[in-house]
């Protein structure tokens, strides 16, 4: 019944009605479109894995970025060690550096440094 | 006792064919990741088949997947990540499903030996520097110079950054390979002491009640790992396609 009761009534208020509500979903619409392009196009990479939902999936992840630093760090160097016949240096500098690799690898998973290829000194970060 | 390192073993079931003296061979790896292929397939067929707008529960199973995936791809790489849903999509079902099946008793864990997930690993890998040069050529070296850095230090931020950069598909594959290897290692262990203590007798079984404890509360531990694993690899997946996508962000 009170439908139809509105529904009766409905034509006489359906021009200004409409026309207000057309403006308002423009409005809104705009509004959205400001937002909406500004939002997918930064993704958090800046705090990149900080934005992690689940804690325990970062502490998986910090279990072993460590160890793969120094592990790529000591193949890269006992390769460079045969192939170029510098026996021990190779290896003594790629260790050194595969650990300082695997350290930036777990500040990055902690959120202390930034992502790869953003400002690097983390001072203009904070 | 059972030795704990047997369930690994991969057993010939059929030879396929013979490539340059190499055997091809259909293992029980290749069974299993069959199954898992096909339990995937089943579902999402089964549960789109009827698309009901309230949805049963098999459906809502596969729309909750799907949803936590697109989330999760979203949120880390933004929506130009999307076109790569497929892949990760397919990584994420594909891990989880594997790891399931791995840990009903008597089933082979196709995750639990390297070569397999450093070939899932490295797909992500070369599709990222793939992708990355197409789309960005040179830009993409950006990843490995960050900007603001003095440039009497920067050839050593170049290395430090370029093998962390190569480290990542190992801290990948190792990290899921080693996580489902050592669960299943420590759950065939604790179960080997229940039989173990029941050979001493009536003392034997009534202490053999510890481990078998022990046993259930793993399993229920190794359920969550099994799908934190999956969810890891692909978050990381996310991560890595953003650095594509986007360098020098």
């Amino acid at each position: 019944m009170a439908n139809g009761a509105r529904d009766r009534d409905g034509p006489e208020h359906r021009p200004a009605d409409e026309a207000a509500l057309s403006a308002r979903l423009r409005r809104l619409g705009n509004r959205l479109g400001s937002i909406r392009p500004g939002q997918p196009a930064e993704p958090p990479s800046g705090a990149g894995p900080t934005a992690d939902p689940s804690a325990i999936a970062r502490g998986f992840r910090l279990s072993t970025e460590l160890v793969a630093g120094v592990i790529v760090g000591a193949m890269f160097g006992w390769l460079l060690d045969r192939w170029l016949g510098i026996s021990p240096w190779g290896l003594i500098v790629f260790l050194l550096l595969g650990f300082a690799a695997g350290v930036l690898n777990v500040m990055r998973v902690a959120g202390v440094a930034p992502g790869p290829g953003a400002a690097g000194n983390g001072v203009n970060k904070n | 006792m059972a030795d704990p390192i047997h369930q690994f073993k991969i057993n010939k079931i059929a030879t396929i064919a013979n490539i340059g003296g190499h055997e091809i061979a259909f293992t029980n790896s290749s069974l299993y990741m069959l199954i898992a292929a096909g339990v995937i397939t089943a579902l999402m067929v089964g549960a789109t088949a009827s698309r009901s707008l309230v949805p049963g529960r098999l459906q809502s199973v596969a729309e909750l997947s799907y949803e936590f995936v697109a989330d999760t791809l979203k949120s880390s790489a933004g929506t130009e990540g999307m076109k790569f849903f497929p892949l990760v999509f397919t990584l994420f079902m594909f891990i989880l499903t594997v790891n399931m099946i791995g840990l009903i008793p008597g089933t082979f864990t196709v995750t639990s030996h390297i070569i397999v997930t450093a070939a899932l690993a490295l797909l992500v890998f070369l599709t990222v520097i793939g992708y990355g040069v197409y789309r960005n050529g040179f830009r993409f070296l950006k990843l490995f110079v960050p900007s603001g850095i003095p440039v009497y230090i920067l050839p050593l931020i170049v290395f430090i950054e370029v093998l962390s950069f190569l480290s990542r598909p190992i801290s990948h594959s190792v990290r899921l390979f080693a996580n489902m290897l050592a669960g299943h290692i420590t759950l065939k262990v604790f179960a080997g002491f229940v039989t173990m203590l029941g050979g001493l007798g009536f003392v034997g079984w009534l202490g053999a009640v510890l481990p078998l404890g022990l046993t259930v509360s793993l399993t229920a531990l190794e359920m969550l790992v099994a799908f934190l694993q999956a969810y890891v690899f692909t978050i990381l997946t996310c991560i890595y396609l953003n650095d594509a996508i986007h360098p020098g962000h």
